[in-house]
């Protein structure tokens, strides 16, 4: 016999398909973007402001060689002094969300707590995409609106 | 003793035939289970393992978490 010690939450946390009640619902990582621009920590913030805002976006996620979640600049961020590198610009360690989470519950944590973009990492904080508040509350409230259809 | 195993290990398990058991109770195994996964909750595992399970194919066991 085999223990699969670290459990259900482990398997979720890393995306992996599963069945149930909760299966079909929208998760974080199903609506997380993972077309958002990274950067690394020794880029400077005018290269990477220039590069994110080319591709449409005012978020970048910094990080590693793994692809592990260092930091986070948004808008705010993204405003700063050209020749700062990103190590000194970044808001450092964010709050990350595994990708099971419930897209609901992302939203309202997101508005009372007044984040634009939050991080979805796997556990061992491998990026997965960044959940923006206005994909979550939206996809938050269609479902509201299906479900009360249906209902 | 159960062996511990990680998710590589679980999967290459369950490639080869394991027989997956979720030991969370019915509510949970109802929302969230991994795929495949039979549910025989820890109070029930030791009486009906042996009516329920194939003796011939390894059998993993998993909860929430390791907590």
């Amino acid at each position: 016999m085999y223990d699969y010690a670290t459990g259900k939450l482990d398997w979720l946390a890393a995306g992996l398909p599963s069945e149930g009640s909760n299966a079909s619902r929208p998760r974080a990582g199903d609506v997380a973007r993972s077309d958002v621009p990274t950067c690394r920590m020794d880029e400077s913030l005018g290269d990477v402001r220039e590069r994110v805002g080319a591709a449409g976006w005012n978020a970048c996620v910094v990080v590693n060689e793994e692809g592990v979640v260092l930091g986070l600049l948004r808008s705010k961020e993204l405003g700063g002094d050209a020749a700062v590198r990103i190590e000194a610009a970044m808001r450092p360690g964010p709050s990350t969300f595994r990708p099971f989470v419930a897209v609901e519950e992302m939203a309202e944590y997101m508005i009372e707590h007044d984040l634009e973009s939050a991080p979805v990492t796997t556990s061992d904080g491998r990026l997965v995409g960044l959940l923006r508040r206005s994909d979550a509350a939206r996809t938050a409230l269609e479902l509201r609106q299906k479900e009360g259809g249906a209902g | 003793m159960p062996q511990e195993i990680d998710r590589e290990e679980l999967r290459m398990l369950v490639d080869q035939g394991a027989q997956l058991v979720e030991a969370l109770p019915a509510k949970e195994y109802g929302e969230d289970r991994l795929p495949g996964a039979i549910n025989l909750p820890l109070g029930r595992l030791g009486k009906e393992a042996r009516d329920v399970l194939e003796p011939n194919r390894p059998v993993v066991v998993y909860c929430a978490d390791s907590a």
